[in-house]
């Protein structure tokens, strides 16, 4: 009876579980992905007709593209921890024999699968509002990938420590904006002089992407330390 | 329990082997919530493989004490050990090894009742589950309803489906809380093969029932109002007059 303690789950596995889980309640209610594209779609519409513009470049560009992205990403954060709020999940994670911050990893990964979709839809229907040429398109993926692992992470954290507030919907805004400053200014840092009229240039685009690969492992590095302690009651 | 007195020795399913170790051991268990106490100075010793009911009226501190039991509450102040782990610096010794029936049945709505119990046998690292998911619904009654999502089952079938991720794992404890609730005549009686009495499994159920459960316990902790430490214990025949009398006069 007072035997060993039972063999961990593997770390794969438990990763695996949690992140199909999600990614299936999503498919099967789509109560965020919907949401997300929809926002960033109509506020690109309402920046075509308030900027009075029909191209936009460089900086304004990358603003316009970056914004809009965060804030439909904010609302996918809003929503991620709330089954395991209301339905359990905390519970039926706490009493597994699984290394906690797998919680936190497939949180963050079913976020960059909301993003990258997010991304398919709506990266499209800014480049057909805003830009002469799609060739910036390109070479913004690395940009688009790095910058959504650190969001999803940082959400991740956030929205983790947010979702038992009843201010939910209040705090994730008012706690990530701040966090994720740095990693919109190099992201537009970086899409900046691929948005170019004349066609993508490659400006210090190494030194950006150098700079969003170190907010991320900044990122991964706190949320493994910190995640385990967040699920204390 | 500090102000508790011991009726009589446990006897009966080998239960008290003096060799067989203490499945719980708590010491002065405190746990407040603010300045509020919810439980204060439970004293406790649960020998492996017995049943414990406990009883109070609402507030007492049944769920907070079976919710640290779970690892999932600190208590403030005291001690508590639980198969042989201290609580709270050794609970990763216990995840895998509890199982634990709630207020919430933990689980997820949008998800089919099979498709919760996978996702349990994911996370409790269960090699092939659907053999044992099969038998487990089979166990409650819930064969024929396990692909209807959690959200459109009743309440009754969302507890039934609860027992089977409890036991799913084939803990060494089981942590009952209220286990009855929700369920019919035909449910009560299948949960209580599910998660009845069983040998070298420990067993604590909470419960508002005394009648129905103390025949199958050990032991018994009645707890008193507002946190106050917990009035009697009653090891032995929980069937008797006596124990009926110490239960009833605190649960009523």
């Amino acid at each position: 009876m007072n035997g060993a303690a039972r063999a961990a789950t593997p770390w794969r596995t438990a990763f695996g579980a949690i992140l199909t889980k999600d990614l299936r309640m999503e498919l099967r209610t789509l109560r965020s992905l919907p949401a997300m594209a929809l926002f960033a779609v109509t506020t690109y519409v309402i920046f075509r007709y308030a900027l009075d513009r029909t191209t936009l470049s460089g900086s304004l560009a990358a603003g316009v593209l970056w914004a809009t992205l965060l804030f439909a990403a904010v609302l996918g954060i809003n929503r991620l921890f709330v089954a395991e709020r209301d339905e359990g999940g905390f519970d039926a994670i706490r009493l597994a024999p699984i290394d906690r911050t797998v919680l936190l990893a497939a949180k963050a990964a079913a976020l960059i699968a909301y993003l990258l979709i997010l991304e398919l839809v709506a990266v499209p229907i800014f480049a057909l509002f805003f830009l002469e040429d799609a060739a910036g398109l390109a070479p913004l993926v690395p940009v688009l990938l790095l910058a959504d692992l650190g969001l999803a992470v940082t959400g991740a954290l956030i929205s983790s420590m947010a979702v038992n507030s009843r201010a939910r919907d209040l705090l994730v805004p008012l706690l990530l904006l701040p966090l994720v400053v740095p990693l919109m200014i190099a992201a537009t840092a970086a899409s900046e002089p691929l948005l170019e009229a004349g066609g993508p240039a490659y400006d210090r685009f190494g030194l950006w992407l150098g700079v969003l690969g170190l907010y991320d492992l900044v990122f991964l590095l706190v949320g493994y330390a910190v995640f385990d302690f967040l699920l204390e009651d | 329990m500090s102000q508790g007195k011991q009726k009589r020795a446990p006897t009966g399913s080998g239960r008290d082997n003096p060799g067989m170790p203490n499945a719980i051991e708590l010491r002065g268990l405190r746990r407040d919530f603010g300045h509020r106490p919810a439980l204060r100075g439970v004293d406790l010793t649960v020998p492996a493989g017995a049943s414990l009911a406990v009883l109070g009226p609402n507030g007492s501190g049944k769920t907070t004490l079976l919710r640290i039991l779970a690892t999932l509450l600190r208590p403030s102040s005291g001690e508590a050990t639980v198969l042989g782990a201290p609580l709270p610096a050794g609970s990763w010794r216990l995840r895998g090894r509890v199982g634990y029936l709630g207020h919430e049945p933990l689980l997820y709505r949008d998800l089919t009742g099979r498709e919760n119990l996978r996702f349990h046998a994911e996370l409790h690292g269960i090699p092939a589950p659907e053999e044992r998911i099969q038998e487990a619904l089979e166990a409650v009654g819930m064969e024929a309803r396990a692909e209807s999502r959690a959200g459109e089952l009743s309440a009754g079938m969302r507890q039934r489906l609860a027992i089977c991720r409890c036991v799913l794992h084939r803990p060494d404890l089981l942590l009952l809380d209220e286990p009855d609730s929700h369920l019919d005549s035909e449910g009560r009686e299948l949960a209580s093969r599910v998660i009845g009495p069983d040998e070298g499994r420990t067993r604590v159920v909470v419960t508002h029932d005394p009648e129905r459960v103390l025949p199958a316990c050990d032991l018994v902790l009645v707890l008193g109002p507002d946190g106050a430490p917990a009035s009697a214990e009653v090891a032995g025949d929980l069937a008797s007059d006596e124990a009926r009398r110490a239960a009833a006069g605190v649960v009523a």
